[in-house]
């Protein structure tokens, strides 16, 4: 049986690892191949590291950031952010990301779901989707959260899959940084809508907001976080314990 | 030193990192002579069959693996990789593999139960079914990571270990000096490099 994934998501500017980090032990906490190696060590499953730079250099300064992080870490990393055209897909996909996370570049243009999955195949296209409840129904937003696209969230999710986004990372802004826990009845309505994986973001506060999730919605397959691993809230391997407890499949 | 074949299939990156992470010897190479003066081969893959069979063969190198397997050369395929060391595959037609091992690659979709998703993707357990030299410094029920839509069929005794996905699937193979792994031995953390290791190492397999 496959197992529920655990997925700590980095930020990352030039080439450090933005919203700091408070780990004792880590030599330089800012570090985005330490804190990859340490997320490896306590049991992710996968990571996800977000470029948010903007600038052409700092483009170049990620993939450095990237291919150090291939050398070091060996299981599956996804690569988010700035991502508009297929060669910026092949841009991080021959430096070790496995996976490519769309957004805006997808709602920009949805021929790019297309075109991606059909060069390197469904299971690498990731499409992202920023969701929050707008006049009683869900709506897609753009450019991190800030930009009301009026497209309606489950329709845009059900055609990316269709394009062949092989993976949905669902984030609700309703309840991202409220640490309330996930967004089950938003989660639940994608859950039902489309047959690849999703991914739960947005909400998390504490390990028993996993529990719930998984309990709660066996169909989604990983929960995604970032601050919460990041400031020590919720340790990975106490996590996947507790998981485990609960008879939730996780890989220990 | 280990030759990893490059026939234009998928991304050779990450298996180069966790090969150099293991201390391997290892080369990127489509010189057949290179190819045949290499003490291992891997063939990796990621992709459609049908492309990655056209380029392989189209590239010559079809030939140079089914030779330097005859000759008793330790060939490791990898995904797509393993799955073209089989007889055929029905992914989108029908389509002719190196005929290294016995079977047919089959869609996972009614194959498995209705409601798994597919492609499989994500951290699963191998079942060691036989002891093998690719296990040995790994436990039984280690966990791997696989991404496949396709499953190969053996017909003969080549299944070392599966996992469990609704079904039993296949999930390494091996007979003789030929070997395969369904799963991403270089997505897979420790376990993967240890697997890696077991056949990269100096010295027969």
């Amino acid at each position: 049986m496959l197992t529920k994934r655990i997925i700590p998501c980095l930020d990352v500017r030039d080439g450090r690892v933005v919203k700091g980090t408070n780990f004792e032990g880590l030599k330089d906490v800012d570090s985005p191949i330490e804190l990859a190696k340490y997320y490896s060590s306590c049991g992710a499953d996968e990571l996800v590291f977000y470029d948010i730079t903007a600038s052409a250099e700092g483009r170049s300064i990620f993939i450095d950031t990237l291919k150090e992080a291939a050398h070091e870490v060996f299981i599956p990393l996804t690569v988010g952010g700035g991502i508009n055209t297929v060669e910026d897909f092949a841009r991080v996909l021959k430096c070790g990301a496995d996976k490519v996370s769309v957004n805006s570049g997808a709602i920009k243009n949805p021929q790019l779901i297309t075109d991606a999955a059909r060069l390197y195949g469904d299971q690498c296209v990731v499409i992202s989707a920023d969701v929050k409840r707008v006049d009683g129904e869900f709506r897609v937003f753009a450019k991190g959260g800030r930009e009301d696209t009026g497209i309606e969230a489950l329709s845009w999710i059900k055609s990316c899959v269709d394009r062949g986004a092989g993976e949905v990372v669902l984030n609700s802004i309703d309840t991202d940084g409220v640490k309330g826990g996930f967004d089950l009845e938003m989660l639940e309505a994608v859950s039902n809508l489309v047959d690849v994986p999703v991914i739960a973001s947005g909400g998390a506060g504490k390990i028993e907001d996993f529990v719930t999730l998984f309990k709660t919605l066996p169909k989604v397959d990983a929960g995604l976080a970032a601050s919460i691993f990041h400031f020590g809230e919720v340790n990975i391997a106490d996590l996947k314990q507790e998981l485990k407890a609960n008879d939730i499949p996780v890989r220990i | 030193m280990v030759a990893v074949i490059d026939y234009g299939v998928g991304n050779l990156f990450s298996l180069c990192c966790s090969l150099e992470a293991i201390g391997a010897d290892s080369k990127v190479t489509n010189d057949p002579d290179e190819i045949r003066s290499a003490d291992k081969i891997i063939l990796p893959g990621v992709g459609a069959f049908e492309d990655a069979a056209r380029k392989l063969h189209e590239s010559g190198l079809d030939q140079v693996v089914i030779e330097e397997a005859a000759n008793g050369k330790p060939l490791l395929g990898i995904c797509l990789g393993m799955q073209m060391l089989f007889e055929e595959s029905l992914e989108y037609g029908s389509y002719k593999g190196l005929g290294l091992l016995k079977g047919k690659i089959e869609p996972l979709r009614g194959f498995v139960p209705e409601g798994l998703k597919i492609p499989q993707m994500g951290w699963n357990k191998l079942i060691i079914k036989r002891d093998n030299p690719l296990f040995k410094y790994i436990d039984d029920e280690a966990y791997v990571y696989f991404v496949h839509s396709y499953y190969a069929n053996a017909t003969d005794d080549s299944v070392v270990a599966t996992t469990e996905y609704g079904v039993e699937v296949t999930a390494a193979v091996s007979k003789g000096n030929i070997f395969g792994c369904q799963f991403h031995p270089e997505k897979s953390g420790e376990v993967g490099l240890k697997i890696l290791k077991a056949f990269c190492e100096e010295g027969e397999i």
